[in-house]
């Protein structure tokens, strides 16, 4: 049971990234260049509504849906893994025009030229696994 | 119901949009899990038999499975949305930036969901497209891990507990995407 919410959850996320156009590499192009609100809309109410949404889990102290205590665990210090491995992700969100959760959607969506962007992300992924403990953090 | 059917089937506009993403980061939060994407290509590593020789990818994928459930679900409602919710993928941007496009040899900007230019068949004929999509790729996936989380682990779900170091991320997607934009495409394209 718990499985199927997890997918009917996926599925509604699937279509909200094809539906809102977030998966469209015109639409990150254009949140690039500053030319239009609609990217930013997204991820500015996501964040907005997200951010009372995590205070009421804490405050409320909401249990999950199978009653255990939500734990959100704060992300480890650092300033040099986020910047500099947010910016290398940043050069390839705005070249590829997806992001991992886009990059699904566009498979299902039928375009599959995105499995050569999906191949090389899971390859970027294991090479930082291979060189991880020589970068700084 | 006609005028709502319409609706869904057209573009969905921001303020559908967003809030839709928080609701689906708090579902998932609610299920006793977390919203982040990237971690399912950590997880595709571990499974190809990446924990043979590396240690980043040792542990219990199995405790993962969750995340590829979701995963697979996005697959399925991208297909559902493509070839049942939608009478037009044509995506239509700014006039001044199809424009630009246009010159820059995306002719089907405010044509089409994606641009030929990179994601269609004849593209691939090309070896630069290769290299292109090859490259942006790796970045998605070494960056990504790196700092530890994507736009769904640090954009959404950091930035919505207020965690700093998903606002340095957030920065650091930025910095790189206007790189990209400003001054590696005038030398691509």
């Amino acid at each position: 049971m718990r499985g199927f919410f997890l997918l009917l959850i996926g599925i509604f996320f699937g279509v909200v990234l094809i539906k809102s156009e977030a998966a469209s590499w015109f639409r990150i192009y254009e949140m690039f260049m500053f030319k239009s609100f609609h990217m930013f809309g997204i991820i500015g109410s996501a964040v907005g509504i997200g951010i009372i949404a995590v205070q009421l889990i804490k405050r409320l102290k909401l249990k999950s849906f199978y009653g255990a205590e939500i734990t959100i665990d704060n992300k480890e210090k650092g300033l040099t893994r986020y910047l500099v491995g947010g910016s290398l992700f940043g050069l390839g969100w705005a070249l590829a025009g997806a992001c991992p959760g886009p990059m699904f959607a566009l498979f299902g969506a039928g375009f599959w030229q995105i499995l050569i962007v999906l191949v090389s992300a899971t390859f970027g992924t294991y090479l930082y696994g291979v060189l991880k403990d020589k970068l700084p953090h | 119901m006609n005028e709502i059917m319409k609706m869904i089937m057209e573009p969905w506009p921001w303020y559908i949009s967003g809030p839709s993403i928080a609701l689906v980061m708090f579902l998932l939060l609610m299920m006793g899990k977390r919203f982040g994407m990237s971690s399912n290509l950590r997880t595709l590593c571990t499974i190809c038999g990446a924990g043979k020789r590396t240690s980043f990818f040792q542990y219990d994928w199995k405790a993962q499975k969750w995340n590829l459930v979701v995963v697979l679900g996005v697959v399925i409602g991208a297909f559902i949305a493509t070839n049942f919710l939608s009478d037009d993928l044509t995506v239509s941007i700014n006039p001044d930036v199809t424009q630009e496009l246009i010159s820059l040899g995306f002719e089907d900007a405010s044509e089409a969901y994606l641009p030929a230019k990179f994601y269609s068949l004849a593209a691939l004929g090309n070896v630069a497209t290769w290299v292109i999509l090859i490259i942006a790729g790796i970045l998605v996936g070494f960056g990504t891990r790196y700092a530890g989380g994507c736009t769904s682990g640090h954009a959404i779900s950091g930035l919505s507990a207020l965690q700093l170091p998903s606002l340095i991320a957030v920065i650091g997607f930025f910095i790189g995407g206007l790189l990209m934009v400003h001054f590696i495409f005038p030398i691509l394209f």
